[in-house]
């Protein structure tokens, strides 16, 4: 009979268990010290502070709030600031990344190498560096409100844009500048690897039909293209959401913003941790659903 | 001959500008858009005042280091390098395990101080330097942790593949900026000991990367022939014999440029530790714009980290490139 | 025929062997006996279960029920067991399976350095002879993607006998070659025979079956339902699902 420490099954199950303790273990360890170092700063976990006062006023809100409501509103507040600037943004973003990746493929030099330029220089620079450059050199060097730029109807000033009456903030127009034109050079390469990813016979074939490069390029191509693209355009739809909580560099009160003020004024680290992981979980998670759905309904119907 | 050169570039303007009133339309369009972007570039040029750089060069590159020990950076520099030299002449895999730790030890010893060396404290860190160290340091850490997790998460093990997959999942779930957050604030709250502020950010892009290179890695994995660990086991290979001379060398080289892509985008990425009152390029840019002297300088000082950042970025994903197609 | 007068313990026994993969049963209950020095050919339509039933003998496949036991160690799921009868029981695969990133030389040698604990010098003595008897020594610093699938599949060959393997395993070795390289390959695996090694060979090729083998096993449905001596299996086989077969292959 096989020894019982040298059959497979056996070492495979006490590896797993010795795993399985160190994580243990340290989750153990590290909850212990946190007990501690709870209890030396005379705190009690919990979230009942939840209901207490915030006290402190928030730039733009969504929804109506003031600063004798409790720290639930407020943080309620920031998640639906962070939800604006992500889904605005997210449209924002798709639609120039689509036309800078088919720009990237034109057969006019001059709009091949804009778009080429505009990939290359801003998809390697830093999302921060970009959202402070928005924000302290473009939008407050931009003439005072009663003196804005017009680009048809939409009025551009230090004030922030205006757009047809919606009033849009200097903050939130800077992040969504910057999330919009970052992550749109990344779906820029997206678009054009897929496209260029489509067999090249589809587009021949198409012109020999005597469809207009247009048409060839909306019917033929781009449906296909969409479906190579989808997974890694889910991804970039993460990294925007993921990334619009720099919002605290130029002072939007985004979700991570707002937080970070609660947790000053609390000092609730733990509580705060789990309510930022938790959320930026679900949305992570909604927008990768949704996406994965999409994608289930999309290749269901191509067979 | 002259007739030739005075043709050629008109024909190509047609051809390549003008050659269906669609892209004529699109041509002048452009050329409307880069006049007024560099029209604005132009006049902000004629106000602009670059003494703020020229003033605070050395700032940016190496923060407020004391000048009397800036060979450690030098040396802090040099010992990747001789070791990567070496590991590359003496192939024998025991140096690995000799050479890698006594040159990481090191490199914690000269960039604290202590055993008769000044300490450093890390706010005086800063500057370029710190940025590239920032992002060494955590990719050198993170590599064998991501290695684990992407080994972990295509283990057949249960217990292991769902504590990988429950990390990796976690971390890309979350934003950079709340795993920094995390290891700023709720690292001093679960070990017992005093860790550095410097330290806790560089284990927070560390725990941050070991996720992303993880799921590199295990691509990498994924895209070998199962045919190749089922030969190595059936020569009598044991599993991390085939591991170590048959699945990694190979998964490693197919990463590569995924693994630099990565590292391109920590590069870019530690400019978030400027938020936690670190001065690595970007904070220290903030912390020279909030001097009364520097105020309102933005453009010239975002300019030029940008172009730092730029120039390291761009180069690097050029060198991806060119591995990827050598690979093919 | 010499070889086929054993009377000597078999050196692969396989009792009753089953296999599932999920609900799906792969292997019902496999029977197979070869002794030292014995050719065998196992023939069968496609997903009868050969490639899989092979597997099992190096423990690339776990199987649920039966036993086998190779060189009178039982294959069971002790490690040193399973250790010991890869290092017995070599493999040569369709795909080759070749280290891309290996040389041919590196190729043959890494096992017996890294397993046997044999010296480079030692090793690469070894590979060289070996290389030689398949016919390719000019080609031991290459890599292997250089090679030609038949030079290629000989590397392979090369490759498990430098473990000097009890038994060697032939899953469609010339299946994915060229017409014209398949030649190569056989005549290397008709002087191993000769030599003397256990065989147990997955293959079409009727040629070298009639040729070569000293049993043929025909698999259907995860079962053996024929084991006989070439020259009967094809002319005058028993069951009605190896008439059928080799009316198709034939
Ligand atoms: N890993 C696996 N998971 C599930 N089913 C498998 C797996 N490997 C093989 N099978 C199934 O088991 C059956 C037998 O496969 P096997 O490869 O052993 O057949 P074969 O006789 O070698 O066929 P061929 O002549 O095509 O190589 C097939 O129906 C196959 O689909
Ligand atoms: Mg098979």
């Amino acid at each position: 009979m096989t020894a019982i420490w040298r059959r497979k099954k056996n070492l495979e199950w006490v590896g797993q268990a010795i795993v399985l303790a160190i994580v243990v273990g340290l989750l153990v360890l590290f909850g212990h010290n946190l007990d501690q170092s709870l209890k030396r700063l005379g705190l009690r976990l919990g979230f009942k502070f939840l209901d207490s006062q915030a006290g402190f006023s928030v730039a733009e809100s969504v929804i109506s709030y003031d600063p004798s409501q409790p720290y639930s509103r407020v943080l309620l507040v920031g998640f639906l600031n962070s939800l604006k600037v992500i889904f605005s943004s997210l449209i924002a973003a798709t639609i120039i990344g689509v036309v800078a990746g088919i720009a990237r493929l034109s057969d006019n030099w001059l709009v091949r190498q804009m778009a080429k330029v505009y990939v290359e220089a801003l998809r390697n620079l830093p999302l921060l560096l970009q959202l402070l450059f928005w924000y302290f050199v473009v939008f407050l060097a931009l003439p005072k409100a009663d003196n804005p730029i017009f680009f048809g109807f939409i009025q551009i000033s230090r004030s922030g844009i205006n757009l047809l009456g919606l009033a849009l903030s200097p903050e939130f127009s800077s992040l969504f500048a910057g999330l919009t034109f970052y992550t749109g050079t990344f779906i820029a390469e997206i678009v054009r690897g897929s496209i260029k990813g489509v067999d090249r016979g589809q587009s021949e074939a198409a012109r020999a039909l005597g469809l207009s490069s247009g048409v060839t390029l909306r019917r033929v191509i781009f449906p296909q293209a969409l479906r190579i693209m989808i997974p890694s355009l889910a991804n970039q739809y993460l990294n925007l959401a993921k990334n619009s909580s720099l919002a605290i560099a130029i002072g939007y009160p985004d979700l991570y913003a707002i937080s970070s003020t609660t947790f000053n004024q609390t000092g609730r680290a733990v509580e705060m941790m789990i309510l930022i992981s938790i959320t930026y979980l679900a949305v992570s998670l909604t927008i990768a659903g949704l996406l994965n759905a999409y994608n289930s309904r999309m290749q269901r119907s191509s067979r | 001959m002259n007739a030739k050169t005075t043709i050629k570039p008109v024909r190509w303007v047609q051809k390549n500008l003008f050659n269906t009133p669609y892209n004529a339309v699109l041509t002048i369009l452009c050329v409307w858009i880069l006049w007024s972007i560099s029209s604005s570039l132009f006049s902000w040029l004629g106000q602009s005042e670059w003494t703020v750089i020229s003033e605070n060069l050395r700032l940016f590159l190496v923060g407020r280091f004391p000048e009397t020990q800036l060979w450690r950076m030098g040396a802090i520099v040099t010992i990747p390098i001789l070791i990567a030299s070496t590991l590359v002449v003496r192939r024998s895999q025991a140096w690995n395990f000799v050479l890698i730790p006594v040159g990481l030890g090191t490199i914690a010893w000269l960039a604290n101080g202590g055993f008769g060396l000044p300490l450093i404290r890390s706010s005086l860190w800063g500057g370029l330097f710190l940025t590239l160290f920032a992002a060494a340091i955590s990719t050198a850490l993170a590599f064998p942790l991501g290695l684990l997790l992407a080994l972990g998460r295509r283990s057949e093990l249960p217990v292991i593949r769902g504590i990988s997959t429950i990390y990796i999942e976690l971390v890309r779930g979350l934003p950079l900026i709340g795993i920094l957050f995390m290891a700023q604030v709720m690292l001093p709250l679960v070990v017992p000991f005093r860790l550095d502020r410097l330290l806790r950010a560089i284990l927070g892009l560390t725990f941050f990367n070991a996720a992303y290179l993880a799921e590199n890695i295990r691509s990498g994995l994924q895209s070998l022939p199962s045919g190749q660990s089922e030969a190595a086991r059936s020569l009598g290979l044991n599993s991390i014999q085939t591991l170590r001379f048959i699945i990694l060398p190979q998964a490693l080289r197919l990463v590569t440029p995924a693994i630099v892509g990565q590292f391109i985008s920590l590069f870019k990425d530690t400019s978030l530790l400027a938020l936690f009152a670190l001065f690595e390029l970007t904070g220290i840019a903030r912390s020279i714009l909030s001097q009364p002297q520097f105020l309102g300088r933005n453009g010239e000082v975002y300019l030029f980290i940008g172009l730092i950042y730029w120039m390291f970025c761009f180069g690097l994903s050029q060198f991806s490139k060119r591995l990827e197609v050598r690979s093919s | 025929m010499i070889n086929t007068i054993k009377t000597e313990t078999p050196i692969l026994i396989a009792n009753d062997v089953s296999k599932w993969f999920g609900k799906f049963q792969v292997l019902r209950n496999a029977n197979l006996q070869v002794k030292a020095g014995e050719v065998v050919v196992i023939m069968g339509p496609s997903g009868s279960g050969k490639s899989t039933f092979i597997r099992t003998f190096n423990a690339l496949e776990p199987y649920q029920e039966g036993r086998i036991t190779i060189d009178g160690i039982p294959l069971t799921e002790d490690i040193q067991n399973i250790d010991q009868i890869r290092q017995n029981v070599g493999m040569v695969f369709q795909q080759f399976n070749l280290f891309p990133h290996l040389t041919v030389l590196e190729n043959i040698t890494l096992a017996p350095i890294q397993v046997r604990k044999f010296t480079k010098t030692q090793a690469n003595e070894i590979a060289l002879r070996l290389l030689d008897r398949v016919g390719i020594l000019e080609q031991a610093q290459k890599y292997p993607g250089k090679l030609s699938g038949g030079q290629q599949q000989r590397v392979a060959i090369a490759r498990a006998l430098a473990m000097e393997p009890k038994i060697m395993l032939f899953d469609e070795p010339t299946s994915s070659l060229d017409p014209e390289m398949v030649r190569e390959v056989l005549d290397v695996m008709r002087s191993l025979a000769k030599s003397g090694m256990t065989m147990l060979v997955v293959t079409h090729e009727v040629g070298f079956a009639r040729e070569v083998a000293d049993r043929v096993i025909f698999m259907d449905a995860g079962q053996v339902i024929e084991d006989t001596t070439p020259a009967e299996f094809f002319t005058q086989p028993k069951e009605a699902r190896s008439k059928l077969f080799l009316s198709q292959i034939l």
